[in-house]
């Protein structure tokens, strides 16, 4: 189920040249604020959840779910170089298996890691609101990086769906209509954070027996139907 | 063929090149500033969809929707119940809508230089009279004419209701043309920055998701460290963080200048002199934007 080499192959589409840098530069700036918060403000717990909750869980995370996720299969399609990889005798459900394990890592090495660093430096971990975003940026980055894997084989606008996804559904639907809330990636990642740390601080409106339900059904379907779009892909030409 | 016919013919052979009727074009030359502005009509065209497939019409069509459909909302209430006011101030409608805007200028600024840069038809454009400074400014300009075009048709549809509802005319007019100055400059600075961005990367979904993280990090950033000033009292930092994201830098310039109610948490706007500050971090970024497009085309596809 796993290739080693179209995961090297993705990992260099994903990390090569200046992509790494400007992929990179979101999470120093996260860093970077939550220097700036700590310095201004010193350890306070409820700054800490806004700052992690709003910016990096609501924002950040995103956005790097997007571009990992529809930069390990989008390009290649849209250049049409995927016919070469197509091409070779590995099962296509392989090669989409090994991309989500690609994208997953990206993800969660950009995301959830400076997550974690940005929570150590503005509170020390305090009342774990730390790990717990750290949890939830981690359960996350693998519901986003299949949805978007997915969009990334479905549609050659994938960053924009994925986008529209991101920002639209989840930030503004999610803040007006409460319902909008439990189909929404971000908010079953807070139900597990919130069974793992516990507290007040980080909140969900999902239950974790929905939430955690959720996140497995859409990660296995959304694989699944990509490695099923993946089987039957036409190549279409340029607009 | 040629090892057939020798070169090198005796002297005094009839050689001659035959004239097969080729003919020299004797028509006008529509020259350097037709081309221009042909490059910006169709890229302003490019940029709604139009003279390009319905699937990529669909995208810029549907974001001009739902920029002008609350506006028609808000009207129909303002007539509907009489109201002396609308609901929105004329310069806080783009504020509200700048999810929309970011949307826009994220998918159509790739759209318009990063498929000419990937499929190397750059230098066939300057193969044509235009120079650098054609391309870049009928581009700059196409792109900012689209956004002027998304972000002021709402404004108008609120100014026509406005009057239609028998609102308060030179309150309005007043209002609309603030409205305008306003969503003037925020398109040439949105499309600026999306377009310098756009055009550093020739695959088309990263320059997408790097505009979009641009705007939605750095206003996210911006009104998260504000927020945080504003609970810790330092009032005075409020509009100072403001000139860090595209957003907020119109939000202070309008409240500044313009009569808007600033967006700011605790209703800080920037003072007068901030207010010049904002206006020319504004003017700086789009002289940049400008400068740096004229940078990246200079030596591009060579």
């Amino acid at each position: 189920m796993y290739d080693p080499t179209v995961a090297r192959l993705t990992y260099r589409a994903l990390l090569g040249r200046r992509r790494a840098l400007i992929l990179g530069a979101l999470p120093l700036l996260l860093i970077a604020i939550s220097v700036i918060v700590r310095a201004l403000v010193g350890a306070d717990d409820q700054t800490a959840s806004d700052l992690l909750g709003g910016l990096a869980l609501a924002t950040m995370v995103p956005i790097i779910g997007v571009i990992a996720g529809t930069g390990a299969i989008g390009p290649e399609i849209d250049d049409g170089s995927v016919v070469y990889l197509l091409s070779k005798p590995i099962k296509r459900p392989t090669i989409i298996f090994t991309k989500l394990i690609v994208a997953v890592a990206v993800t969660m090495v950009f995301s959830a890691l400076p997550t974690l660093v940005a929570g150590l430096i503005l509170n020390g971990n305090g009342q774990q609101i730390a790990v717990a975003y750290t949890v939830a940026a981690l359960v996350s980055s693998i519901a986003y990086a299949a949805l978007f894997l997915l969009l990334g084989t479905v549609s050659r606008h994938a960053v924009v769906f994925g986008l529209v996804y991101a920002l639209v559904w989840e930030a503004l639907f999610g803040s007006l209509v409460s319902g909008a809330r439990t189909l929404s990636v971000q908010q079953w990642s807070l139900a597990v954070a919130h069974k793992v740390a516990g507290g007040d601080l980080v909140t969900s409106d999902v239950g974790i027996v929905t939430a955690t339900v959720l996140l497995v059904v859409v990660t296995v379907l959304a694989t699944w139907y990509a490695g099923q779009k993946l089987r039957t892909l036409t190549l279409a030409g340029e607009e | 063929m040629a090892a057939e016919h020798p070169v090198a013919t005796p002297a005094g052979d009839q050689t001659r090149i035959h004239n097969i009727g080729y003919r020299a074009y004797d028509g006008p030359r529509l020259g350097r500033s037709y081309a221009t502005r042909s490059l910006y009509s169709q890229s302003l065209r490019g940029a709604y969809g139009l003279g390009r497939s319905v699937k990529s019409k669909v995208l810029p069509m549907l974001l001009f929707v739902v920029m002008c459909v609350p506006a028609l909302i808000m009207v129909a209430v303002a007539v509907a119940t009489k109201a002396n006011d609308l609901p929105v101030d004329y310069t806080r409608y783009a504020i509200i809508m700048q999810s929309v805007i970011c949307l826009y200028v994220a998918s159509q600024a790739p759209q318009s230089v990063s498929r000419d840069l990937r499929f190397k038809t750059v230098p066939l454009y300057f193969s044509r009279p235009i120079e650098t400074a054609d391309y870049v400014r009928a581009k700059y300009a196409a792109l900012a004419s689209a956004m002027f075009i998304l972000t002021a048709a709402p404004l108008l549809v609120l100014y026509v209701g406005a009057l239609l509802a028998k609102l308060d005319f030179t309150d309005q007019t007043k209002g609309f043309a603030q409205g305008l100055v306003s969503v003037a400059l925020l398109s040439l600075l949105f499309a600026g920055i999306g377009l310098v961005i756009a055009a550093v990367t020739p695959r088309r979904g990263f320059g997408i998701a790097a505009v979009i993280a641009v705007f939605t990090i750095s206003y996210g950033a911006v009104t998260t460290l504000q927020a945080i000033a504003d609970t810790q009292g330092s009032t005075s930092a409020i509009p100072w963080m403001g000139l860090f994201s595209p957003v907020t830098l119109i939000d202070g310039v309008q409240s500044a200048f313009l009569g808007a109610t600033p967006s700011l948490p605790g209703g800080h706007g920037p003072s007068d002199g901030q207010g010049v500050v904002y206006v020319l971090v504004v003017l700086g970024l789009i002289a940049a934007s400008y400068g740096l497009m004229m940078r990246r085309y200079k030596k591009v596809g060579l």
